[in-house]
């Protein structure tokens, strides 16, 4: 089942930009694209741990700042010939709200 | 002895002649009325239209005669020839010759009406017209008006409307192009140019062209007037033949030649536009070509003869496809086919007599023009394929064809370089004789070297041959996104004058919605160079530093360097950095190469309130993690060393005072020196000072990173104020012109010192233009961001978390 926990407003995050939810766990990244979908992925680059909400998003993907890693927004994969990926979390806008599922992060705590 | 070979006029065809000729075999002298050498022609269109630059037009520079021997004359023009006594008269004296090359060319047809020699009427035949016609178009809202609708104008109207000219086309016949077009594709020619916004009056008879010194006006002889700053005459070429005139050679509507070229006068010979051979004057370029390998030979002592070519017409505006050849006029026993698709714009028209193609017009999709215009040269009888024919190569045969397949179906005869007339059975003896590329195709063969368009069917001939082992040039564009390269996109920024990162990407054909991360910081820099007023810096094109103003680390904390102005600290200064280093727990201090103090390992989000302290005690950014102004590096001079010749310190806090906070394509890293001794590494930076008693010696282009390299010397000067707007100049000139991400000697390199002293030290109206414009620029970017993005507004938006769910979790 779904929690959805209403985190702050789409227009708080730039187009092609991102910013960070904190967790007992370590941040959130949340992206916005260009066409103002969202997608929230574990700030950390499976590469160096580098802050994915800090590298330039591009279509569907971000850059990461630290070596040029390139991640899939939409699954956490990393692109090209690196190999890895980070967590990806249930998120979605309603009426101009980002809302992001609870429950996975929960589990995370529990676990 | 060496005969005497005196060639008059360098244009295409003498340069095309001088290629084919031994030069060694002749003492030849090189007369032009233009003040430059041989170019290309053809592509004066592309450099009027912002798309190229002169330099890359050239087809002959200095070395290339140089390294044959072939004394240039240029700027000099010939007012007689003597045939009794065989010598060239000019204005600096008589030159003898053995053997005369008349090769005048043509000039611009001038409409005889009232006014035509006014100030701003011009032609279209040389690089003096192209700037006359870029030095109108640079006043805003200028008006042009073209009279001639026919190949040659509407390339210079296209060009001009790029230029942001308002443009009427003044055509004196019922449809544009009527010597390549019939009306139906004529007019869909006509709406393609109006829909981007180029008026066009057909059946336009023009009265006279108005103005008291200026041109003003263009009256036409219906009574319709236009307003215009500037007049293009394009309505046909007329051969330049007064020389040949003057000394009693035959001349008709050229000069006459026979199939060697010879005139009617001995030792005399012509080719080119200025020529008429069997009653045809020629205007292409693939004629003249012709023209100059048979006389090469007929200089020489061979037998040859001129053939008279088909010769096809394409024509180069961005965005227009169209082709023709042949005749296409109604005649006895001509039959047409005609394929229509109004609404993407298309049309196809083949003329048939005796089942044999006689002519082509192709408009919006010109993919099959070489296939049509194979069959028609060669005269095939096309009854069996008649039904399908209008549909082109992919339709015989019932198997569509891929480009390779196509290419390789090709026989040797097929021609592939329209401008050269080289055949695909050249390309391939060149490619089997060891030819692996574009480049060694091209000068081996000449195919693709005038106006380029068959490049990408060159590199077809090689893949069909060479097979996996060519491989195809990496696309010169600046990544995945795009096919333009650095230059292309600056160019272009410019002459478009495209403001934003989505009107570039839209323009030049973006293939991603968005970019990626290396198009987009480039893009982001070149706008807000070319248009520091009008661009808004965009946060999201650029790279973590610069978007946060210091440089994060690999353990994802940052590192704060406050600026230290010449390396002079104060202990006010000192005392702030200790109590911030201790407020904010800095784990490592560090001292750098660029004389200032290092804190390392700052949070993210303790990075506006560690400003906030630094900016109280006066400290501003250092811009360490910028593509910008880093540090001036200096020794303490003539204040205190015993060695010291100038105050070093002193200059080096007035040049970092007024260069910082201006961004460049890469870092940029000065250093001052009180004397030769060279404390302070001046000789290895991108700008360096040396003191001397004398005064100062600047260089450039140094590097002591991945590559080390001394720098290269500028200029003496003996004041202060001279060293300071050298740097700014120069330091301009690398913000305008270099590639993103080279640094000031990989730029300098590719340009060469001796342009960048041209513009910096020699030409003084250059360098106060380009110290001026620095000066704009940095009236908006000479700032502290720190102080900026300290502001208590900043914190909640950018710096502090979206939201804190650390108790929700805990739940």
């Amino acid at each position: 089942m779904s929690t959805w926990i209403d985190i702050a407003a789409l227009d708080d995050i730039a187009p092609r930009g991102a910013r960070v939810v904190k967790t007992a766990l370590g941040c959130v990244a949340i992206f916005r694209t260009g066409d103002d979908k969202v997608f929230a992925l574990d700030d950390a680059c499976p590469h160096k741990k580098g802050p994915l909400s800090e590298g330039i998003v591009h279509g569907t993907s971000v850059t990461c700042p630290l070596h040029n890693w390139v991640i899939s927004l939409e699954t956490g994969q990393a692109q090209g010939a690196d190999e890895g990926a980070v967590n990806t979390y249930e998120i979605k806008v309603e009426n101009g709200r980002i809302l992001l599922d609870g429950t996975r992060l929960r589990a995370r705590s529990a676990a | 002895m060496t005969q005497r070979l005196v060639i008059i006029g360098a244009g295409m065809a003498s340069g095309r002649l001088l290629e084919e000729l031994d030069t060694s075999a002749f003492d030849i002298t090189l007369f032009g009325a233009e003040p430059r050498g041989n170019y290309n022609r053809i592509l004066l269109s592309p450099v009027l239209a912002g798309e190229q630059e002169f330099d890359d037009i050239i087809t002959h520079d200095a070395a290339w005669y140089a390294c044959r021997k072939i004394t240039t004359r240029f700027g000099e023009t010939v007012v007689k020839i003597d045939r009794q006594k065989k010598l060239v008269v000019t204005s600096q004296g008589v030159t003898p010759y053995d053997k005369l090359v008349i090769a005048t060319g043509s000039a611009s047809f001038l409409v005889p009406v009232q006014g035509n020699d006014l100030l701003g009427v011009v032609g279209f035949r040389d690089l003096d017209d192209v700037e006359a016609m870029l030095a109108a178009a640079r006043k805003p809202g200028a008006k042009a008006v073209v009279i001639g609708g026919g190949l040659l104008g509407l390339e210079a109207a296209a060009a001009l409307h790029k230029q942001g000219m308002d443009v009427t086309v003044l055509h004196l016949m019922d449809h544009l192009m009527e010597r390549q077009l019939d009306p139906a594709a004529g007019y869909l020619l006509q709406k393609e140019l109006e829909g981007r916004g180029i008026k066009i009056v057909c059946k336009a008879h023009t009265a006279a062209i108005l103005g008291k010194d200026h041109v003003e006006a263009v009256l036409l002889e219906a009574g319709d007037l236009f307003p215009a700053d500037l007049v293009v005459m394009a309505a046909g070429i007329r051969p330049e033949t007064r020389l040949a005139t003057e000394a009693g050679i035959r001349v008709e509507r050229g000069i006459w030649v026979d199939d060697t070229m010879r005139t009617s006068a001995d030792d005399i010979y012509a080719l080119g536009e200025c020529v008429e051979h069997d009653a045809v004057v020629y205007g292409l370029v693939a004629p003249l070509f012709d023209m100059a390998r048979v006389l090469a030979r007929t200089l020489h002592g061979e037998a040859a003869a001129f053939v008279a070519p088909t010769v096809s017409t394409k024509l180069k505006v961005t965005g227009v496809d169209l082709f023709s050849v042949g005749d296409f006029s109604d005649g006895e026993g001509c039959e047409e086919i005609v394929f229509r698709d109004p609404a993407r714009g298309i049309y196809k028209r083949l003329i048939l007599r005796d089942n044999k193609i006689m002519g082509v017009v192709m408009y919006g999709d010109t993919a099959d023009s070489g296939w049509f215009f194979d069959k028609l040269k060669s005269g095939e009888d096309i009854s069996d394929i008649r039904e399908t024919l209008i549909f082109g190569p992919a339709f015989q045969g019932g198997e569509l064809m891929d480009p390779l397949a196509l290419v390789a179906s090709m026989p040797d005869s097929a021609e592939i370089c329209g401008c050269n007339g080289v055949c695909k059975g050249t390309i391939v003896q060149a490619i089997r004789d060891g030819a692996t590329d574009l480049q060694a195709v091209k000068s081996a063969t000449k195919a693709s070297a005038s106006c380029g368009s068959c490049s990408g069917l060159v590199e077809q001939v090689l893949a069909a041959i060479l097979g996996d082992e060519f491989k195809s040039p990496a696309p010169a564009g600046i990544c995945a996104c795009t096919d333009h390269s650095h230059q292309d996109i600056r160019r272009i920024i410019r002459s478009q004058q495209l403001k934003s990162i989505p009107a570039v990407m839209q323009e030049m054909g973006w293939k991603t919605s968005c970019g990626c991360h290396v198009c987009r910081p480039a893009l982001n820099y070149y706008l807000l160079c070319e248009w520091p007023l009008d661009y808004a810096d965009d946060a999201q094109s650029r790279f973590v530093n610069e978007r946060n103003h210091a440089n994060i680390q690999k353990d994802g904390t940052y590192s704060v360097v406050p600026r230290m102005w010449g390396g002079i600290t104060t202990p006010q200064e000192l005392r702030a950095i200790a109590d911030a280093a201790e407020k904010f727990n800095v784990p490592t201090i560090h001292v750098t190469g660029g004389q200032r103090i290092d804190l390392l390992g700052v949070q993210r989000e303790d990075l506006p309130a560690i400003w906030a302290d630094l900016n109280g005690a006066g400290l501003v950014s250092g811009h360490a993690y910028s593509k910008g102004l880093r540090t001036v590096k200096t020794c303490v001079g003539s204040d205190h060393c015993r060695f010291g010749t100038q105050d070093s310190t002193g200059l080096g806090i007035k040049l970092e005072k007024i260069l910082w906070g201006s961004w460049t394509p890469h870092k940029v890293k000065l250093a001052v020196s009180g004397c030769p001794r060279n404390c302070a590494e001046a000789t290895c930076k991108d700008l360096g000072v040396i003191c001397v008693e004398s005064g100062y010696q600047v260089s450039v282009a140094g590097a002591a990173g991945m590559e080390l390299k001394q720098t290269e010397p500028l200029a003496s000067v003996e004041t202060e104020d001279e060293v300071i707007e050298l740097a700014v100049a120069f330091i301009q000139l690398y913000r305008e012109s270099a590639d993103y991400l080279d640094r000031p000697y990989k730029w300098v390199a590719k340009v060469g010192l001796d342009w960048v002293i041209s513009r910096v030290v020699d030409d003084r109206e250059s360098r106060a233009a380009l110290v001026e414009r620095f000066e704009i620029s940095q009236s908006v970017y000479r700032k502290d961001p720190w102080a900026e993005q300290a502001r208590p507004e900043y914190r909640p938006r950018k710096w502090a978390a979206l939201a804190d769910l650390t108790l929700e979790a805990a739940e």
